[in-house]
C-alpha cells in the first residue's frame, strides 16, 4: 500500500522511492542474480527488492557474498552484483574488492550507509566506506540524489565491465533509498574521464610482424587478458599460424588448451621446468592480457634476458612497469589479435626451439613420488582430471592445493579456472563455487581447498545445501597452512611457528550437519571409488582427503631467484 | 627529480582522496599540491608537484592519474615551456632599526607588505619556486616569525617551443 503511496504521480513525471528506481535500474542492466546479506541501512533496498522480481542469495557471510559474485562475474564475464549494509557489512566485503581489483574481475557493490543527515558523527553502524575502499576499486560513489540512481547504475556497470574490468562501490546513505524522485528512465552516459576502448596501433601490430619473421625462438606468454577479452579461439590461431608455443600465467589457465602440441605449460614459482626455461631463452616474447607479475617472473634482472618484448594490454599503466618493452600495443586482446591473425607475414622459423621445450618438457615434467599407504595430494588432483575429463569448473583458494590445481588439472577449456590470484586469498574457493555453479547451472563445479582456506568460508556450505547445489567441495587436507609450513621447513629452519592444525573439527560430521553427504578418504583405491560416486550424484558432496603433510610444492624458483634457478626439478 | 603534474578534474567529492591514495600507495612524495576552479564551474585544476627518482616512475604515475574515471586530462609538464607561481606569506621580525632595510630588500622582488605590527611584518611575495626561496633566504637574518607557501601552480604558456617537448605516453 505504501508502494503505491510514494509512486504518486507529480504533474507528468513519475515519483518513485530511490530504492525503487534502484531495483529498476539494476534490472535495466539485466542483473541475474544479486549475492547480499540485509542489514539496517539497506533495509529500504531490501523492502523494495522483495517483489522486485531479482533472485537474491543470502550468503552466510558478507565476504561469502562478495567471493560468489567474483566466481559469478569469473565464469560469465558479467558484473557480479553484491548488496551489503553499512559499517560492519561494508567492512567484510574489502577483501573482496581487493581480490577483485587485482584479478580484473568486474563487480557492482552496493553498501549501505547511515542517514546523510547524520554521515561523520559516528552513528550506530557508520563506517567512512568510500575512504576505506578508494584504493581498492576502480571506481566508487555515494548517492547524494535519488535522482541520480539511474545515472549511477548505469555508469557502474559500464565502469565495471568496460577496459580492465574491476570493482565499483556504490555507497546509498539510507534515507536515499527512502525519499522519492522524479525518474529519468534512460540517462546518457557522459564520462569524459574515461576512455576504456583503445584501438591496438595499426604500426606497433606490423613492428611485432617484423620482429616474429625474424624469430628464432619466439614465445606467447597468455594471462587473464586472454580469457576476459573472450581471445582464446584468436590466440590459438594465432599461434598455430605462426607457430609460436604457448605458455601461461596462473590466471590465464585454460585460455590456450593443456593438449595443444604448441602448450608448453604454467610458468612461474611453480610452474613447469620448459615453461620457465623457455621465458628464459627465448629472443621474443609477445606477452598478452599479462601483467609480469612477480610470482611469474621471478627476480626481474634476470627475466626473459635475451627477448625483445611486446605487451599486448588494455591497461596501459601495466605496459613497461615491470619489464621494459619494446613493441607496446594497448588494446583489447582480441581485436589485436584479430590485427595480427589479418597480417600476411612470413611465421618464425621455430621448429628447432619447439623440439627443444618439447624436449624439456619430456627431460623435466612435473613428477611426485609414490611411497608407502600414503596419499598424495598430486594424486587427488590427477584423479580429478581424470573423473572429470578436464573440463569441469575448478575454484580454489591460495597455497599449496592451488599450486597443484594448477599443475595437475589440465585445463582444455576456457573459463573454468576461478581462483585467487593476485590478493591471494584463503576463503575465496568455497563461496566462488557458489557464483560459478549460479552462473552454469549445468556445469560440474569442484571446488578444490585445503583444510585452513576452508576454515575461513565454511559458513557458506548452508548456501549450498539450501540450494542444493551439486557442488563437490574436495579438501586436500594435510592438518597444516600447507604452503606457510613449506616455506618454514624451507627458509626457517623448520621452525613451524603456528602452521600446523593438530586440531580440526571432523569436516564429514560437519558436511553431515549441513545435510550434505561427505566422505573421508584416506587411499588412493577409497579416492577413486570415491571420486567416483560423488560425480554420479547431483547433489553436494564434500571429500575430505587426507593427505600427506610433507608433501611440497615443486618445482619452484625461490623467492629472489630467478626463473631460471628452478629446484625441485 | 622534481616532476610537475597538471591536471584536470571532475568537481566532486572524494576525488583529490583519489589522487593522493595514488601518490601515496607507490610512496611518492608530494611536495605540493595545489586545487581550485578553473574556467568551467563542474570542473577543478589540480597541479602536484611530485619528487621522483626518474622519468619511468613519473610516466607511471601519469599513467596511473589517467585511469581515474574522475580524472579528465592529465599533463605531464615538467620539460614544458610553462607558467608556474606560487604566493607565500612571511612573517618576519622587524624592529624600527631594521625596516627600513627589509623594505629595501622587497622592492627588487616586487613583494608587498600587507601587514604592520609594532615588531613585525607580513610580506607577500609571488613568482616561481626559486624567486621566493631566495627571498627567504634573504629574509631568514631578520629571523621569521612564520611562514605559509601556497605551493606551485602551473599551466602551459600559449606557444610551445618545439625543441625540448617530450612525448608524454603511449597512449
Amino acid at each position: 500500500m505504501q508502494k503505491t503511496a510514494l509512486a504518486e504521480r507529480k504533474g507528468e513525471a513519475l515519483m518513485k522511492s530511490g530504492a525503487d528506481i534502484l531495483m529498476d535500474s539494476l534490472k535495466r542492466e539485466n542483473v541475474e542474480v544479486i549475492f547480499g546479506y540485509p542489514g539496517g541501512a539497506v533495509l529500504p533496498i531490501y523492502d523494495s527488492l522483495y517483489n522486485a522480481g531479482i533472485p537474491h542469495i543470502l550468503a552466510r557471510h558478507e565476504q561469502g557474498a562478495i567471493h560468489a559474485a567474483e566466481g559469478y562475474a569469473r565464469i560469465t564475464g558479467k558484473p557480479g552484483v553484491v548488496i551489503a549494509t553499512s559499517g560492519p557489512g561494508a567492512t567484510n566485503i574489502v577483501t573482496g574488492l581487493a581480490d577483485a581489483l587485482i584479478d580484473s574481475i568486474p563487480l557492482v557493490v552496493l553498501t549501505g550507509q547511515v542517514a546523510t543527515g547524520v554521515i561523520g558523527t559516528d552513528a550506530f553502524q557508520e563506517a567512512d566506506v568510500l575512504g576505506i575502499t578508494t584504493p581498492i576499486t576502480k571506481h566508487n560513489y555515494q548517492v547524494r540524489n535519488p535522482k541520480d540512481f539511474p545515472r549511477i547504475i548505469k555508469e557502474a556497470f559500464y565502469i565495471a565491465s568496460s577496459g580492465r574490468p574491476g570493482p565499483v562501490l556504490i555507497d546509498v546513505p539510507k534515507d536515499m533509498a527512502v525519499l522519492s524522485a522524479e525518474v529519468d528512465e534512460d540517462p546518457v552516459l557522459n564520462l569524459p574521464g574515461y576512455q576504456p576502448k583503445l584501438t591496438p596501433n595499426y604500426l606497433q601490430i606490423k613492428k611485432l610482424c617484423e620482429e616474429i619473421t625474424k624469430a628464432k625462438r619466439p614465445l606467447i606468454l597468455a594471462g587473464a587478458g586472454v580469457l576476459i577479452s573472450k581471445a582464446h579461439e584468436e590466440l590459438k590461431s594465432f599461434a598455430e599460424k605462426q607457430q609460436i608455443p604457448v605458455v601461461h600465467t596462473l590466471l590465464g589457465l585454460g585460455g590456450f588448451p593443456a593438449e595443444h602440441p604448441l602448450f608448453i605449460g604454467m610458468a612461474g614459482m611453480h610452474g613447469v621446468y620448459a615453461a620457465n626455461m623457455a621465458l628464459s631463452n627465448c629472443d621474443l616474447l609477445i606477452n598478452i592480457g599479462a601483467r609480469f607479475d612477480d610470482r611469474l617472473t621471478g627476480n626481474l634482472k634476470d627475466f626473459a634476458p635475451l627477448a625483445t618484448v611486446a605487451h599486448i594490454d588494455i591497461d596501459p599503466v601495466e605496459i613497461g612497469k615491470n619489464v621494459p618493452t619494446k613493441i607496446p600495443i594497448v588494446g583489447d586482446a582480441k581485436e589485436a589479435l584479430d590485427m595480427l591473425n589479418e597480417q600476411d607475414q612470413e611465421k618464425a622459423e621455430s621448429e628447432e626451439w619447439i623440439r627443444q621445450l618439447h624436449q624439456w618438457n619430456k627431460e623435466f615434467p612435473l613428477r611426485y613420488e609414490q611411497k608407502g599407504d600414503s596419499l598424495k595430494p598430486q594424486f587427488v588432483l590427477e584423479l580429478l582430471h581424470k573423473e572429470t575429463k578436464g573440463e569441469a569448473i575448478i575454484t580454489t583458494d591460495v597455497g599449496q592445493h592451488q599450486m597443484w590445481a594448477a599443475q595437475f588439472y589440465r585445463f582444455n577449456k576456457p573459463h573454468a579456472w576461478v581462483t585467487s590470484g593476485g590478493l591471494g586469498t584463503m576463503g575465496f574457493g568455497l563461496p566462488a563455487a557458489i557464483g560459478a555453479q549460479l552462473a552454469k547451472p549445468e556445469a560440474k563445479v569442484v571446488s578444490v581447498v585445503g583444510d585452513g582456506g576452508f576454515q575461513m568460508t565454511l559458513q557458506e556450505l548452508g548456501v549450498i545445501a539450501e540450494l542444493k547445489l551439486p557442488i563437490k567441495i574436495i579438501i586436500i587436507n594435510n592438518h597444516a597452512l600447507g604452503m606457510v609450513r613449506q616455506w618454514q621447513q624451507t627458509f626457517y629452519n623448520e621452525r613451524y611457528s603456528h602452521s600446523l592444525l593438530h586440531s580440526q573439527p571432523s569436516f564429514v560430521k560437519l558436511a553431515e550437519a549441513y545435510g550434505i553427504k561427505a566422505f573421508q578418504i584416506h587411499t588412493e583405491q577409497e579416492a577413486r571409488d570415491k571420486m567416483k560416486e560423488a560425480f554420479t550424484l547431483n547433489e553436494p558432496v564434500l571429500l575430505d582427503f587426507r593427505v600427506l603433510q610433507e608433501e611440497n610444492v615443486y618445482p619452484m624458483v625461490a623467492p629472489g631467484k630467478g626463473l631460471h634457478e628452478m629446484e625441485g626439478v | 627529480m622534481k616532476g610537475i603534474i597538471t591536471l584536470t578534474v571532475m568537481n566532486r567529492p572524494g576525488v583529490l582522496n583519489r589522487i593522493t591514495n595514488l601518490f601515496s600507495k607507490r610512496s611518492y612524495n608530494i611536495e605540493s599540491i595545489t586545487v581550485g576552479s578553473s574556467e568551467q564551474p563542474e570542473i577543478s585544476r589540480i597541479t602536484v608537484v611530485v619528487q621522483v627518482e626518474n622519468d619511468k616512475e613519473l610516466e607511471q604515475i601519469t599513467k596511473q592519474l589517467n585511469k581515474q574515471i574522475d580524472i579528465i586530462k592529465v599533463m605531464d609538464i615538467t620539460d614544458q615551456a610553462i607558467v608556474a607561481r606560487e604566493l607565500a606569506l612571511v612573517k618576519v621580525s622587524a624592529s624600527t632599526q631594521t625596516r627600513s632595510e627589509i623594505y629595501s630588500l622587497i622592492e627588487p622582488f616586487r613583494g608587498s607588505v600587507v601587514d604592520i605590527s609594532r615588531d613585525s611584518l607580513i610580506i607577500q611575495i609571488t613568482g616561481e619556486t626559486e624567486k621566493i626561496e631566495a627571498f627567504i633566504e634573504l629574509l631568514r637574518p631578520y629571523g621569521i616569525k612564520e611562514l605559509a607557501r601556497t605551493g606551485t601552480t602551473a599551466f602551459l604558456r600559449g606557444t610551445q617551443k618545439s625543441q625540448g617537448s617530450k612525448s608524454l605516453s603511449i597512449v
